[in-house]
C-alpha cells in the first residue's frame, strides 16, 4: 500500500504540470495552415519534388514562424491532370481546413484550380508554378494570386536574340497544351514583329515518344528549331535528333534547358551547347542575392540538384509572397481574409533575381532572362546570362487590345 | 474462353433458393413470381435510414467528397457489375461511356469559355448526353459482342484508349488536354444542386434508382435470359433466343446506368478532361467492381466507398506518393484470397457462422454440372 | 472467304494504299522512305514486345496485363547494368534475365494455383502491374533514364541513297527484330519444347495425358514471354528512354498488335506490328494531330470484320 501513495502523488503532479503546459499552449496564437500542392507523380514528378524544396526553403528562412504564429505545411500531390489537382485542393481546403493554398505546378492544373477558387471566396489561393496565360488573363478569380510570371513572359527577349544570332527562319516543335502555347506566343510575338519567319509548327502530344516523323519533316531551309518540350519528351527528342544526324542549332523553351534536362543520365548533352533560351531563372547569374539563394538551397537540400531548378525558384517566390503578406497583416486572417488579400495586392516581392509586383489581374510583373548553354571547365553544362529584362508584364509590352493569347494557330507568320 | 466458363473462372455461386424435396415446377418458378415482393428485411430499413439521414450528422466534406463521389462512382461500377457479373462480359469501356455522357453535357450545355459550348438548357443537355452515351455503348457492344471473356477485356480497353486519344487530340469539340471546365448542375427551385447536401440527395436518388432498376431487371425475363446466356450461350441459342441481340441490349442498358453515373461524376468534379477517361480510370472502375464483389449489385457501391476512402485518406496514413501501391496491394489481396471481393468474404464468413441453412443451397447449386 | 470477297477486300485496301504510295514518292520521296524505315523499325520493337505477350496468351490463355511492367523492369535493369559494366550486350542479357525471373516467379507462385480461372488470372496481373509500376517508381524515381547505344551503333549513318542519313541504332532494330522472329519460329517449330508448346495450344488436356510435365512447359513459356518483354525494354531504353508510364503505353501497343494480328500467333504478331508501326509513323508524318486515333480506327475496323484478328484462330 505504501508504494502507491508516492506513485499517486507523482501522477497528480504530472497531470497538473501537463495541464499547465497545455493551457500555456492554448494561450499562444494558433498555427497558420498552408496547403502545398505539386506534381509528385507523372511526367513532372522530378520538377514537383524540387518545387516542394523551394517552398520549404522559404519556410525555413523564417524558422517556421511568421508574425508569431507557427507555420504548418500540409502537402498534397497531383499528376499534372486537372481533375486530380482539384480533388487534392478540395481535400486540403474542405477537409484539412487550410487557411491558404499554394499550388499547383502545371499549366492546365492552374486553370482548373483557379475555377475551383471561385467557389471558395474566403480562402486565398496562391499559384505554385503553373504558367499558362489563360489562368489570370481569361476570367481571372478575385482570390487567385500569381507571383510568378507566365510562360509567355518567360520568352521575352528571345525573339530578338534569335535574330541577332542570324536565325531568320525557324521551325517550332512544342507539346500540345496550354503552357507551350503561351511560350510559343511569347517567342513569336517579338520574333515575327522583328521580321522572323516561322514556316512550320509541329504540335506533338504530351508524352509522345517517337519523334522520328517530326524530325523527318524538318525542312532543309530553316536556320534553327524552337523546341518547347519538357521532361522526358525533351530528352527523347534531343537523343533521337542527334542520332538521326541532325545538326541545326536549337532555341529552347523555359523547361527544355532546365537543370533536370541538363543533368539527365545519358550522354547526349553536348549537342545542347550554344542553345539560347528564355526563362525566369539563370544558373550563372552574377548577383550576390542569387548566389546567396543558391548556397542556401545547397545547404538545406544536399540531395537536391547542383543548382535550384525553375520549379524550386518559382515555388519559392510564391511561398515567400504568402509569408511576406502574412507578416504585413501581422497574421490576421479574419474577416474572410480581406486585409490579407489587400496586402498581397500591394506587396512588392523581393526575390533573388529582382522585384515582383502584381497587375490588376493579380498576375506578376517580373524579371526574365535570355540565356545560353555553355560548358564549364569540369564539363558540366549551365545557363549563362545573355540579357536580363525587368518589369515584363503579361501583355509583353503590347497594349492589351492588341494582345492575343497563344493557341495552336495564333500567332502565325509563315 | 467462353462466357460459359465465367462462373467456373470466378467460382461465383448465384444464390438459387432450392427448396429440398419439391418437384422442379414449384421451385423453378419461385424467382419469377417474386418479382418485386422480396421481403423488406430490417437491414434494408436501417441502411436506408442511415443513407437518408447521413447529411445531418456528417460534415459537408464527407457528404460531398466522400459520400456523393462514392455514389456516383458506384453507379458507374454498377453498370460493370451488371454487364460483367450477370452478363459475363467484363467491359473496361464503362468509364468511357460515362465520360462521353459528361463531355456531351459539357458541349451541349454550358461550360467555361475557351471553347464555346452550345448553351442549351440543362435538361436537354443531360438527355442528349445520356442518349449519345447509350448510342456509343451500343456501338461498343456491337464491336465487342463477338468476343468473349478475356478478349472482351482487351478489346474494350483498346476502345477506351482510342476515345481517350480522340478527346486528347481534338480541340474543336473536346478542347484537348484542358478539357471542359465549369460543368455544373443548374439552380432549380431556389436550390443550387452542387451544394453538398442537395448534390448528395441527387446522387442518392440516382443510385437508388439505378440499384432498384438493376435488381428488378435481373428478375425480369430479360435479366434471366442474360444470365442464361452467360452460363450457356449455345443452349440459349438452341432455345430460340437471339444471343447477340441480347448481349448488345445488355451493353445498352449498362450504358444508360454508366451515363447517369457519368453525368453525376462530371458535375461532382465540375470538369471533364481526357484524364477522366484515361487508362487509370478505366482500370479503377474494374478495381471498384471487383473490390466490392460482383455477386450482387450492392457490391459496386461497397467497392466505391472503400476506394474513395483510400483515395482520400491514404495520404494521411501512408505517403501520398504510395497511394497506387496501397490500392494495388489491396486489390491483389482481394483477388487472391477472396472469391468475389468484399461480398465474397462476407458470404464465406456468414456461411461459416450459420451451421445448417447456410450450407445446403450452396452445395446443392454446386452439384450442377457444367456443360462446356 | 470466297475468291470474290478476297478480291474485293484486296482492291478496297490495296488501291488507296497504292495511290498514297505513288503520291508520297512523288511529293517528297525522302520523307516517304524515311517514314517507311521509321515504321518498320518501330514495328520491330513492337513485335519483340508483343511476341512475348502472344506466346503467353496462346498457350496459357493468360492475358498478362503486367507485360508492360516487365518491359519497364527489364529496361531499368538493363540501364543500370550498362552503366555499371559499360556493355550493351550484357545489358540485353540482364534485362531478359530479370524479366524472365520475375515472370517465372509469377507463374510458379501465383498462376499455377489458378488453373483454368483465366479471368481471375487477368485480374491478378492487373493488380501486379499496378504494384510493380509503383515499386519501380519508388526505387528508381521519376526521372528520365536514357540509355546510350553501344559505340558500334552510335551516331548517324551517312551516304545512303534517297534518304541521305539515318540513325544507325534505329536501322539496326530491323535485323534484330527479324532475328528474334526467326529464332522464335525455329524454337516453336524445330525443337521439342516448341512442339510441346504448339501441342499445348491446340489441346492442353491431351498434352498432359501424353505424359508431358505441363507445369514445366507453362513455366518455360511464361519465362520466355516475360524475358522477351524485358529484352524489348532494354532496346526501347535506348530508342525511346525509360520513364514511368512507358509500361501502360507498351502494354496497349502489345494489346492492339496482338488483337489486330491474331491472338496466339507469332506470325500474326509480326503482321500486326508491321501494320500498327507503319500506321503510327505515317500518321505522325502526314497527319500528326490524329495519328493515334487513326491507328485505333484500324483496330476497330479489323475487329468489326475479323473479330479474331487477321491471323487469329478460334480458341
Amino acid at each position: 500500500m505504501e508504494s502507491r501513495k508516492p506513485t499517486f502523488v507523482r501522477a497528480l503532479v504530472a497531470a497538473v504540470v501537463l495541464a499547465a503546459a497545455g493551457g500555456a499552449a492554448f494561450a499562444q496564437a494558433p498555427p497558420v495552415k498552408i496547403g502545398l500542392l505539386a506534381t509528385l507523380e507523372g511526367p513532372f514528378a522530378a520538377g514537383g519534388q524540387d518545387g516542394m524544396r523551394g517552398a520549404e526553403l522559404a519556410v525555413r528562412q523564417r524558422n517556421g514562424m511568421v508574425a508569431g504564429r507557427k507555420i504548418e505545411i500540409i502537402k498534397a500531390s497531383s499528376d499534372a491532370k486537372p481533375d486530380v489537382a482539384v480533388n487534392a485542393t478540395r481535400k486540403l481546403v474542405e477537409q484539412d481546413k487550410v487557411d491558404i493554398m499554394v499550388g499547383p505546378l502545371s499549366g492546365s492544373e492552374g486553370i482548373a484550380v483557379k475555377e475551383y477558387s471561385k467557389t471558395q471566396p474566403n480562402i486565398t489561393f496562391i499559384n505554385g508554378s503553373s504558367g499558362a496565360q489563360a489562368t489570370t488573363l481569361v476570367n481571372p478569380s478575385p482570390n487567385f494570386f500569381r507571383f510568378n510570371t507566365d510562360g509567355g513572359q518567360w520568352m521575352v527577349g528571345l525573339g530578338k536574340a534569335a535574330l541577332d544570332k542570324g536565325y531568320k527562319r525557324v521551325m517550332v516543335i512544342a507539346e500540345d497544351y496550354a503552357f507551350p502555347y503561351s511560350q510559343v506566343q511569347g517567342f513569336m510575338a517579338e520574333y515575327c514583329r522583328l521580321g522572323g519567319k516561322v514556316p512550320v509548327k509541329a504540335w506533338v502530344p504530351l508524352g509522345g515518344k517517337d519523334y522520328s516523323s517530326v524530325i523527318a519533316r524538318i525542312p532543309k531551309d530553316v536556320d534553327a528549331l524552337v523546341v518547347v518540350l519538357g521532361g522526358a519528351d525533351a530528352v527523347n527528342f534531343l537523343n533521337q535528333y542527334e542520332q538521326a544526324g541532325g545538326d541545326k542549332p536549337l532555341i529552347g523553351g523555359s523547361i527544355t534547358v532546365s537543370q533536370d534536362i541538363l543533368n539527365y543520365r545519358g550522354k547526349r548533352r553536348d549537342s545542347l551547347v550554344g542553345t539560347i533560351a528564355g526563362a525566369p531563372i539563370a544558373d550563372a547569374y552574377d548577383a550576390p542575392e542569387w548566389k546567396a539563394f543558391v548556397a542556401d538551397y545547397k545547404k538545406n537540400f544536399p540531395d537536391g540538384y547542383p543548382s535550384p531548378s525553375l520549379f524550386a525558384l518559382v515555388y519559392y517566390f510564391n511561398m515567400k509572397a504568402t509569408l511576406d503578406g502574412l507578416e504585413a497583416v501581422k497574421g490576421d486572417l479574419s474577416d474572410g481574409q480581406k486585409k490579407y488579400r489587400e496586402a498581397l495586392t500591394k506587396l512588392v516581392l523581393k526575390t533573388p533575381v529582382g522585384d515582383v509586383k502584381l497587375d490588376q489581374n493579380r498576375q506578376a510583373i517580373g524579371t526574365t532572362f535570355v540565356t545560353e548553354v555553355v560548358k564549364d571547365a569540369q564539363g558540366n553544362l549551365y545557363n549563362k546570362v545573355l540579357r536580363k529584362i525587368d518589369n515584363v508584364n503579361q501583355t509583353l509590352g503590347l497594349p492589351p487590345a492588341e494582345f492575343k493569347i497563344g493557341s495552336r494557330d495564333e500567332p502565325n507568320c509563315p | 474462353m467462353s462466357a460459359a466458363n465465367w462462373r467456373g473462372a470466378m467460382n461465383v455461386q448465384t444464390p438459387r433458393p432450392v427448396a429440398p424435396g419439391n418437384p422442379r415446377a414449384g421451385a423453378a418458378h419461385e424467382p419469377r413470381a417474386r418479382r418485386f415482393t422480396n421481403p423488406i428485411r430490417p437491414r434494408h430499413v436501417v441502411v436506408l435510414a442511415f443513407l437518408l439521414g447521413y447529411p445531418w450528422f456528417a460534415t459537408p466534406f464527407f457528404t460531398f467528397q466522400i459520400a456523393a463521389q462514392a455514389l456516383a462512382l458506384g453507379l458507374i461500377a454498377l453498370s460493370l457489375t451488371f454487364l460483367g457479373g450477370y452478363g459475363g462480359m467484363i467491359s473496361l469501356a464503362q468509364m468511357t461511356v460515362a465520360g462521353i455522357a459528361g463531355y456531351m453535357v459539357a458541349i451541349f450545355g454550358s461550360a467555361a469559355a475557351d471553347n464555346p459550348s452550345l448553351g442549351w438548357p440543362w435538361w436537354l443537355a443531360v438527355l442528349l448526353g445520356i442518349a449519345i452515351a447509350v448510342v456509343a455503348a451500343t456501338f461498343i457492344g456491337w464491336l465487342s459482342v463477338r468476343t468473349e471473356g478475356i478478349y472482351t477485356i482487351m478489346i474494350t480497353l483498346a476502345i477506351g484508349v482510342a476515345f481517350y486519344y480522340l478527346a486528347l487530340q481534338n480541340y474543336a469539340v473536346f478542347n484537348g488536354f484542358q478539357g471542359k471546365q465549369q460543368v455544373f448542375p443548374p439552380t432549380l427551385a431556389g436550390v443550387y444542386w452542387r451544394d453538398p447536401t442537395p448534390f448528395y440527395y441527387l446522387a442518392l436518388a440516382s443510385a437508388l434508382a439505378g440499384y432498384l432498376f438493376v435488381v428488378y431487371l435481373l428478375r425480369a425475363p430479360f435479366g434471366i435470359a442474360l444470365q442464361g446466356i452467360r452460363d450457356n450461350p449455345r443452349r440459349m441459342h438452341a432455345l430460340g433466343f437471339n444471343v447477340t441481340a441480347h448481349r448488345v441490349a445488355a451493353y445498352a442498358v449498362a450504358g444508360v446506368i454508366a451515363a447517369v453515373g457519368g453525368v453525376l461524376f462530371t458535375w461532382y468534379n465540375g470538369l471533364v478532361t481526357p484524364g477522366s477517361v484515361g487508362t487509370g480510370w478505366l482500370i479503377n472502375i474494374l478495381v471498384i467492381a471487383v473490390l466490392g464483389g460482383m455477386r450482387h449489385p450492392v457490391g459496386a457501391f461497397l467497392g466505391a466507398i472503400v476506394f474513395v476512402l483510400l483515395q482520400n485518406f491514404a495520404i494521411d496514413v501512408i505517403d501520398r506518393e504510395r497511394f497506387n501501391l496501397v490500392i494495388g496491394v489491396v486489390f491483389l489481396a482481394i483477388v487472391l484470397f477472396s472469391r468475389d471481393g468484399l461480398l465474397g468474404w462476407w458470404a464465406a464468413l456468414s456461411a461459416r457462422m450459420s451451421t445448417h441453412t447456410g450450407g445446403t443451397p450452396w452445395r446443392a447449386a454446386s452439384r450442377r454440372s457444367y456443360v462446356r | 472467304m470466297t475468291r470474290f470477297w478476297k478480291g474485293f477486300w484486296a482492291l478496297l485496301i490495296g488501291v488507296p494504299l497504292l495511290a498514297f504510295t505513288v503520291w508520297g514518292l512523288q511529293d517528297n520521296p525522302r520523307l516517304f522512305v524515311v517514314t517507311l524505315l521509321n515504321g518498320l523499325t518501330l514495328a520491330s520493337l513492337y513485335f519483340i514486345v508483343a511476341s512475348g505477350f502472344t506466346l503467353v496468351f496462346g498457350l496459357m490463355r493468360n492475358v498478362n496485363l503486367a507485360h508492360g511492367s516487365l518491359y519497364l523492369l527489364g529496361g531499368y535493369l538493363g540501364f543500370f547494368t550498362a552503366q555499371f559494366t559499360g556493355s550493351w550486350l550484357l545489358a540485353l542479357a540482364a534485362g531478359f534475365a530479370a524479366a524472365a525471373v520475375v515472370g517465372l516467379a509469377m507463374q510458379v507462385s501465383i498462376f499455377r494455383f489458378m488453373p483454368g480461372q483465366d479471368l481471375r488470372q487477368t485480374l491478378v496481373t492487373i493488380g501486379l502491374s499496378i504494384v510493380i509500376a509503383d515499386l519501380l517508381m519508388w526505387a528508381i524515381g521519376a526521372q528520365v533514364h536514357q540509355m546510350s547505344p553501344p559505340a558500334s551503333l552510335d551516331g548517324p549513318l551517312r551516304g545512303l541513297p534517297v534518304i541521305r542519313v539515318y540513325s544507325t541504332y534505329r536501322l539496326s532494330l530491323l535485323p534484330i527484330g527479324i532475328a528474334i522472329g526467326v529464332a522464335l519460329w525455329l524454337f516453336l517449330n524445330r525443337t521439342r519444347i516448341g512442339m510441346m508448346i504448339r501441342a499445348g495450344v491446340d489441346d492442353r488436356g491431351m498434352l498432359a495425358a501424353v505424359g508431358v510435365n505441363v507445369n514445366l512447359v507453362f513455366a518455360t513459356t511464361f519465362a520466355i514471354g516475360a524475358g522477351l518483354a524485358g529484352f524489348g525494354g532494354v532496346i526501347g531504353a535506348v530508342e525511346l528512354s525509360m520513364v514511368p508510364g512507358e509500361d501502360t503505353r507498351l502494354l496497349l501497343v502489345s494489346l492492339v498488335v496482338v488483337i489486330v494480328g491474331g491472338m496466339g500467333s507469332v506470325v500474326g504478331a509480326a503482321v500486326g506490328a508491321a501494320i500498327f508501326g507503319l500506321a503510327e509513323t505515317y500518321g505522325l508524318a502526314y497527319a500528326p494531330t490524329y495519328s493515334v486515333v487513326f491507328t485505333f480506327v484500324i483496330l476497330v475496323l479489323v475487329l468489326a470484320f475479323r473479330p479474331l484478328g487477321i491471323l487469329g484462330r478460334p480458341a
